[in-house]
């Protein structure tokens, strides 16, 4: 197949003049578009349901979260509360700054990764699996208490090489079907694959309430769910490369304000 | 192979379009309609990343579109269109797929032979 590729582009460059006739087959636009908030992909209905919090599914994690949050755990460990007192100010704003550097281990950390941070740090628990109900939970509790809050990572310092690696991620081709994530959700944003219409892959609504999953599901879920499609070797949900991925989308999506939980189709 | 086609079957296989229309429309094999409108009645919701494939078999030629199935970034480099039948040079493909094209070569005449008849 090597060598057929390059005779054909070989016959494509010498018979340039014919290139005209199959234009339609051509490259797709590349320039940047203004990212639109994924909110705007969802229909009127949904819309409302995400907005009200009465219907909105993804609520039920952030009861169960607030409780897991400010209850002591068995075993007479503190409670998330006793350090973190008065939640609704004192922890507004953490989610949107995360992703970040780590100083002491000079790792790359996340919402989830704080949480399991404190649990073994200070808690003497055990870490939470993702997509764990207990974590999904205080995930969506905490990330609920940024809503508003304009997304607002660091790339700066030490967080730089972890963009770099995130925007690589984003940019290169994988899986048989061979397609980068910026090819949708840069390139072919407004579009549909099926009826899905392709989104701006702004992050700002994670955990969220997912309907092709029926129930709640992290940013790493999601970002695995993109990988099936097109057929890549999946990375592990917590792993350097969804959070890099994850730092170089809330990077791009900075000022969106926070929605969490959101529901997505 | 000449221009922008592949003129000669692949391995020599004979398309069956009836089998083609099959393999375009199951979401496992082609799956065309995911990007792609096809003038089939009752196929609701295709996808509009590529273009309406209504009329396809008047446009290009079989060599034509076997190209485009095979590997359509050889004359389109950022196409979005997976190559069908390319093992190599991709990155991280899943275990299960790995050293495999998408279709195979009698897949690919199928789905060549029943897109020469949407005209």
């Amino acid at each position: 197949m090597g060598g057929l590729r390059v005779l054909c582009i070989a016959i494509v460059l010498i018979h340039s003049h014919t290139i005209g006739a199959f234009a339609a087959d051509g490259p797709l636009r590349v320039e940047a578009q203004p990212l639109r908030s994924a909110s705007e992909f969802l229909s009127p209905a949904l819309r409302a349901e995400q907005a009200d919090p009465i219907r909105n599914r993804g609520m039920l994690w952030v009861e169960q979260g607030e409780r897991l949050f400010t209850q002591p755990p068995p075993g007479g460990a503190p409670s998330c509360a006793t350090c973190h007192a008065r939640a609704e100010t004192s922890m507004r704003g953490v989610a949107a700054r995360l992703p970040a550097v780590d100083a002491a281990s000079g790792q790359l950390v996340n919402l989830e990764g704080r949480v399991n941070e404190c649990r073994i740090v200070r808690q003497s628990l055990p870490p939470l699996d993702y997509e764990t109900d207990e974590l999904l939970a205080l995930t969506a509790y905490l990330t609920a208490l940024s809503n508003g809050e304009p997304l607002a990572v660091s790339i700066d310092g030490p967080a730089s090489a972890f963009y770099a690696y995130g925007q690589q991620l984003w940019n290169e081709r994988q899986g048989q079907l061979n397609v980068a994530c910026t090819q949708c959700h840069d390139q072919s944003v407004g579009r549909k694959l099926r009826g899905d219409t392709i989104s701006s892959a702004v992050p700002t609504g994670y955990p969220a309430y997912r309907l092709e999953w029926q129930t709640l599901g992290s940013l790493h879920r999601r970002l695995r769910a993109c990988q099936l499609g097109v057929r890549a070797q999946l990375f592990e949900l917590g792993s350097r490369e969804y959070l890099a991925l994850e730092l170089y989308l809330k990077s791009r999506a900075r000022r969106h304000p926070i929605d969490a939980p959101a529901l997505r189709r | 192979m000449a221009g922008d086609a592949i003129d000669t079957p692949l391995g020599g296989a004979t398309g069956d379009g009836s089998r083609g229309r099959d393999i375009a429309l199951d979401r496992g094999k082609g799956n065309c309609l995911i990007c792609h409108r096809v003038p089939i009645e009752g196929e609701l919701f295709p996808g509009d990343v590529g273009p309406d494939l209504s009329g396809i078999g008047a446009r290009l030629t079989a060599g034509q579109i076997r190209l485009r199935l095979v590997d359509q970034s050889v004359i389109a480099p950022l196409t979005l269109m997976p190559s069908y039948y390319r093992v190599d040079g991709l990155r991280r493909v899943g275990e299960q797929f790995r050293g495999k094209p998408v279709l195979t070569a009698q897949e690919i005449e199928d789905v060549v032979a029943w897109l020469q008849t949407l005209r």
